[in-house]
């Protein structure tokens, strides 16, 4: 922080400082996802392959694409050195100290690829001037803001997963098209797939982006698409890329025969449409607005109360069940509007690439579309992206009502303080560095936006210190969830519609700057 | 970036790690039947709460002082009623008398963790921000790196949140003391530090840099108008703040020397485990404590003690200045570490090199890293201050101790240290020791300690007697 500090020593400073950091919690509370995995190191150690998709001695089954099981096998083989016992699969909930110890480490060195991933993109961001004091340089904001990212931190170190293991895979592919070097991004983007599926729907801003600035050599004059200019090699080596990342993990599962039935494990639809606790997505709002309006309809006589289905959406239990007054949502339907509200963004990035930028603008759009409409979203999948310079505003609204809205993962009493402390670190951080790099050009938020985020603090309040010690905690126990996701799911979904106004005036602005 | 965002992120990374050591073990944990510091302290609110201050101190069929009888002086025993009468609204079992004997469970551990925390974020931390910010010298962000610097430092995060005591609050107070001081206003800065003493005898470390510096400076200001004054209002409140403190004792003479007697075991020899000081160091080579009687062990260390301590002392009465005291609090605490009577390694709370202490509570994770990110940390931060004429005056400190001995040796001897340091506790964890020397891994650690901490005390002595008349410098 000081001046004297080399230029190039800050970030290596950065990346220990957080791993330390991330090994302090080892001892803190994990979710039921630590045996999930747990059981997968036992599962890909113990079984043969042909078992692999089919074992279901523990509710956990293995539900990740076959890249993820051989990277859980990997590990399985460094696991045998801290504890057999976690790798046999009858040693249900199995949690030794060495278990402990091994599986949080295996998420701070998986970490490593997210820190080299977070080192790339640091390289691509154009700095205009550089500053002098380091704390200003964009560079060093958005190594900050990535490393010690609040939601990866709850919800990987604490919770437990592998996010920034699969984020910094994404990161890297994204960093790769930034640099041009497409193919290489391709094949990240394929060995992240190839990981986890959920990342199924950034695939069309992908592919999008790569058929029209990768495979189409030459712009037209006005910037518009040569069709003339399309290169079949390209397409192809591309295709081979996919192709042979996704044949390496799933070729000995289609050579045993066994796909149908890793699909069926991979596309779960017969969970419901939200899961126990809603995510702050467009669906809770209409859960919450169906309702609404089915008890207005019973106060006004309109509705008949035997007639409605059970109030189980809200207890909890995650099965498929119908709405009330709102036409009920189906998987497919659920699909469709992912997709619809996807194609603007799609539209845009044919239409005008504008280089990475514009490509990380749609990826962005598309990751927060799926969030926003997917069936089954889980509340661990909102992004945490925003490296744009206009819209540092709107990144500070997501960030922020996403990062509390992680708020429930973390229920017990001593964890707490260590969520509080860390979005205050974070969120402080955020906007004085956000505030710092765009100052002069105005305030960041709009007062409306600025009372919407100070409102999470009342919420926060009523939650976890009013209601446990009100009357309704025995009767009404879901209340302190439903209002913190759809509190939060009104911001999400604000962010969400400014962000395509944003992308969609800029599109207006170009096209009438070259009439 | 401003002040105040820097300065707040800063306290909450230092709470973040606080209470994320927190999660790990503590002293004692599941090792009946005595248990350790953390039962020490649930035994005190025990104690205090549910017997009159009278028996506090005392050998009574309820309060046996062989399991963890009060050894420190009242105002811990008034802080631990305070506790107690908190935890007695959550959960009566834990103060229950006599039947709450080594209670252990997660919820109590939070709560004790609690009390921990809120100590420090009412005394030590507010101390600590107030002194880097008015205090210290250089530019913003050097003084956010100093107060990073110290609220990341290990020890007393591995001791306080780790093993499991109160030291937060006696260090806080006295550095609501050096605050007091160091902005002129002597009365309530000794009134600090009286509190500081009462809470821990440990403090007596510090109290002679404090008594030098205050009745030079009243020296100062001449005896005879303005200084006498001075003195008289400072000597008022000591013995104000003392007698408030001491009040339940006072009524019986008794009840007065049985506390005192407490708090100085002069019964228990020279020294007890592994300390990183002159006796056990000396040990090694002459069994000091076979040789000598009881009685002589005190005599010896105590003349020892003084006469390391008194050219640093007179040196403040002779010079009363704000860098001189730091200088003297510096020499002092380490004189009397080295060298005083019954001293435990806590006292030291300087270097992380308590490593047999923490390994034995099961702490070595966050021991690794914290002094790690200490480390990495303070020489990212620091590192400025390698550039300036601090260097020159540290390497002339040296200079005149061996001035034939070449600079690179004490720059290098940084890193050897470093080293050293690393392959103790790494041996220390990995290696068994040879069976013939069951002690030899605490041994070394202690000794290598006692050999950097003997040097460190020769240094700042050269440091503070060499310093010229009227040079001011704050650090």
């Amino acid at each position: 922080m000081a001046a004297p500090v080399e230029s190039s020593g800050w970030f290596p400073a950065l990346a220990i400082a957080v791993s330390l950091l991330k090994c302090l919690f080892i001892n803190a509370y994990h979710s039921t996802d630590f045996e999930v995995h747990r059981n997968w190191l036992a599962i890909t150690h113990s079984l043969p392959i042909s078992r692999w998709y089919y074992e279901n001695t523990s509710e956990w089954t293995l539900d990740y694409p076959p890249l993820f099981a051989w990277f859980e096998y990997g590990l399985s083989q460094a696991a045998v050195h801290f504890d057999r016992g976690m790798l046999v699969v009858e040693n249900l909930n199995y949690a030794s100290p060495a278990t402990i110890l091994f599986q949080r480490l295996s998420v701070v060195f998986a970490d490593l690829v997210f820190i080299y991933a977070v080192k790339e993109c640091c390289t691509t961001v154009r700095e205009e001037k550089a500053a002098k004091d380091l704390l200003r340089r964009p560079c060093f904001v958005l190594a900050v803001l990535l490393l010690w990212n609040f939601g990866l931190f709850i919800v990987d170190h604490i919770h437990f997963q592998y996010n920034g293991f699969l984020f910094g895979f994404l990161l890297l592919s994204v960093a790769r098209h930034l640099q041009a070097r497409h193919l290489e991004g391709a094949l990240w983007f394929s060995i992240v797939l190839n990981l986890k599926h959920i990342n199924l729907y950034v695939a069309p801003a992908y592919g999008i982006y790569l058929l029209r600035c990768f495979c189409f050599t030459q712009d037209n004059t006005d910037g518009s698409l040569r069709w003339r200019s399309f290169s079949p090699v390209r397409l192809v080596s591309l295709g081979a890329v996919v192709l042979s990342v996704t044949a390496a993990s799933f070729g000995p599962f289609v050579a045993m025969g066994q796909l149908p039935q890793v699909l069926s494990r991979l596309f779960p639809f017969k969970r419901g449409l939200c899961h126990a606790y809603w995510a702050p997505n467009f669906w809770a709002l209409y859960n919450v607005l169906d309702k609404a309006l089915s008890m207005l309809g019973v106060r006004l006589g309109l509705l008949d109360v035997a007639g409605l289905p059970k109030a189980s959406m809200t207890g909890g239990l995650v099965q498929e069940f119908q709405h009330a007054v709102l036409p009920s949502v189906s998987p497919p339907t659920a699909l469709l509007c992912t997709l619809l509200a996807m194609l603007p963004a799609l539209w845009c990035v044919w239409r005008r690439p504008c280089g990475g930028r514009g490509f990380l603008r749609c990826l962005v759009q598309c990751a927060l579309a799926s969030f926003m409409f997917s069936w089954h979203v889980h509340e661990k999948a909102a992004p945490a992206s925003g490296e744009h310079r206009r819209d540092a505003g709107i990144f500070l609204m997501l960030a922020t009502t996403g990062h509390y809205s992680l708020f429930p993962l973390l229920f017990t009493p001593a964890e707490f303080p260590i969520k509080v402390l860390l979005m205050l670190l974070f969120t402080i951080y955020s906007f004085s560095a956000l505030r710092n790099l765009f100052s002069g050009e105005g305030s960041l938020l709009h007062p409306l936006e600025a009372l919407y985020l100070l409102g999470l603090v009342a919420v926060e309040v009523l939650c976890e210190v009013v209601f446990p010690l009100s009357p309704w905690q025995q009767t009404l126990p879901f209340v302190p969830l439903l209002v913190t996701s759809v509190y939060c799911a009104l911001g999400v979904s604000y962010s969400f519609v400014r962000l395509y106004v944003s992308l969609l005036t800029q599109e207006v602005t170009e096209k009438t700057k070259r009439l | 970036m401003e002040t105040c965002t820097l300065v707040s992120m800063s306290i909450l990374l230092g709470v973040l790690v606080r209470w994320g050591v927190s999660f790990n073990s503590y002293s004692g944990a599941g090792k009946p039947p005595m248990f350790g510091d953390y039962e020490a302290q649930r035994h005190w609110q025990e104690v205090t709460y549910n017997l009159p201050i009278q028996e506090w101190y005392f050998n009574t069929t309820d309060n046996d002082l062989n399991y963890w009888g009060l050894d420190y002086p009242p105002l811990t025993a008034f802080h631990s009623l305070l506790c107690a009468h908190v935890a007695k609204l959550i959960n009566p079992e834990w103060v229950k008398l006599l039947g709450s004997r080594g209670y252990e469970s997660p919820a109590h551990k939070l709560f004790m963790r609690a009390t921990v925390l809120a100590a420090d974020l009412l005394v030590y931390i507010p101390a600590v921000v107030l002194y880097c910010c008015y205090l210290t010298n250089g530019s913003t962000n050097k003084k956010v790196g100093t107060l990073l610097c110290i609220l990341l430092y290990p020890g007393l995060i591995l001791i306080d949140y780790g093993h499991f005591q109160y030291n937060g609050l006696s260090l806080g107070l006295t550095l609501w003391g050096v605050l007091g001081l160091g902005l002129g206003w002597d009365a309530l800065g000794s009134l600090a530090f009286s509190l500081a003493l009462n809470y821990k005898q440990m403090e007596l470390y510090h109290a002679l840099p404090f008594f030098c510096y205050l009745l030079g400076k009243c020296a100062r200001q001449g005896l005879t108008g303005r200084g006498l004054f001075s003195l008289v209002k400072i000597a008022v409140t000591v013995l104000v703040t003392f007698a408030l403190c001491w009040l339940p004792f006072l009524s019986d003479p008794e009840q007065a020397l049985q506390v005192l007697r407490r708090i100085f075991p002069v019964a228990r020899g020279l020294f007890e485990d592994k300390v990183a000081n002159a006796w056990c160091s000396l040990n090694v080579l002459i069994k000091i404590r076979s040789i000598l009687s009881s009685d002589s062990q005190f005599y010896l260390s105590f003349a020892v003690t003084l006469l390391a301590i008194t050219p640093s002392s007179l040196k403040l009465l002779k010079t009363p200045t704000f860098w001189q005291f730091k200088l003297a609090l510096v020499n002092s605490s380490l004189a009397f570490f080295l060298f005083s009577y019954q001293v435990h390694e806590k006292s030291i709370l300087l270097a992380a090199l308590m490593l047999p202490l923490l390994l034995k509570d099961g702490l070595l994770m966050p021991y690794a890293v914290t002094s790690l990110a200490f480390l990495v940390l303070s020489t990212h931060l620091l590192s400025a201050l390698e550039r300036c004429t601090e260097a020159q005056l540290r390497l002339e400190g040296y200079r005149r101790l061996a001035a034939w001995l070449p600079a690179w040796l004490f720059l290098s001897q940084f890193y050897s240290s470093l080293v050293l340091m690393v392959g103790l506790s790494v041996a220390s964890v990995a290696l068994p020791p040879p069976a013939g020397l069951p002690d030899l891994f605490p041994v070394l650690v202690s000794t290598f300690s006692f050999l950097h901490f003997l040097g460190t005390f020769i240094y700042f002595n050269i440091v503070q007697l060499s310093t010229p008349q009227g040079k001011q410098k704050t650090l």
